[in-house]
């Protein structure tokens, strides 16, 4: 690679790396404000204990035309028997002004862990469901969702 | 404000048992996250459900706690296995503290 930079070059990596800066400063802070929120909830909710991926499917659209109104279903693969069932279910979402969405409580007699709603989404974000197990263990299923129109009045 | 009716549909009342019944309920509600203003830029309070719960004969099969990210006219699909004939109650309570309840009688051949 050639390693001594014209004149053009030069300019346009300068300018590639305020761009950078700025974007990070400004839209991303918040973001990321809330990411952290998310992940205290998380860990709130399974004890300290960093979930697993797997046996959760969390399933929302791709593409989420109105943040008012998003399709939301999560599924968790257990026998759902007395003695090895899911607990609970927690959604959350790492964009949104508060991160908690909504907690399921599941007990041997739901037949099937699964549930669907509709939630609001404030803009384009992570959607993330944590499962948590009769025997205290942790699984978890993360999708991004992007979102023409926000939620939350915005 | 007259309280609002909820609508629930089962899959089907009957059923063998083992089987499971796939329960749909939807209340018309606004949901005001408490996020929102209004025009003069004071803070609209908070009025949602925060709870929803289906009880079978007293026994809480499937139930949620709910934040103001739950949508509007809250829907919520889920399934149940009864072990027997018996009725399933459902509850929705308001912050006010006010309660939503309707039932739904099933038999278990």
């Amino acid at each position: 690679m050639n390693l001594v930079l014209n004149r053009r070059q030069a300019l346009l990596a300068g300018v590639g790396a305020v761009a950078a800066a700025s974007g990070m400063a400004g839209a991303s802070a918040p973001a990321l404000a809330a990411a952290d929120d998310a992940s205290a909830a998380i860990l709130e909710f399974t004890g300290g204990a960093e979930p697993t991926m797997g046996r959760v499917m969390l399933d929302v659209p791709e593409i989420a035309e109105n943040g008012n109104t998003v399709p939301m279903n999560v599924f968790v693969d257990s026998p759902m028997t007395d003695g090895d069932y899911v607990a609970e279910v927690l959604i959350v979402a790492d964009g949104n002004p508060r991160p908690g969405v909504a907690t399921f409580h599941f007990s041997p007699m739901s037949g099937r862990a699964q549930a669907n709603t509709r939630i609001r989404l404030a803009g384009t974000q992570n959607v993330i469901a944590v499962a948590k197990m009769s025997d205290g263990s942790v699984f978890m299923d993360k999708k991004e969702v992007k979102v023409t129109i926000g939620g939350c009045g915005g | 404000m007259a309280t609002p009716r909820p609508r629930i549909r089962l899959d089907r009342n009957e059923i063998s048992a083992g089987e499971t019944i796939e329960v749909k309920t939807l209340v018309s509600h606004i949901m005001e996250s408490g996020q929102r203003r209004d025009g003069d830029g004071n803070v609209i309070p908070r009025k949602i459900i925060n709870t929803f719960k289906c009880e079978f004969d007293g026994q809480v099969v499937f139930s949620c706690d709910i934040e103001p990210a739950v949508s509007a006219n809250p829907y919520f699909q889920f399934v149940v296995a009864p072990p027997r004939s018996g009725t399933l109650t459902f509850t929705w309570i308001d912050d006010d503290g006010s309660e939503i309840t309707a039932t739904e009688d099933v038999v278990v051949n």
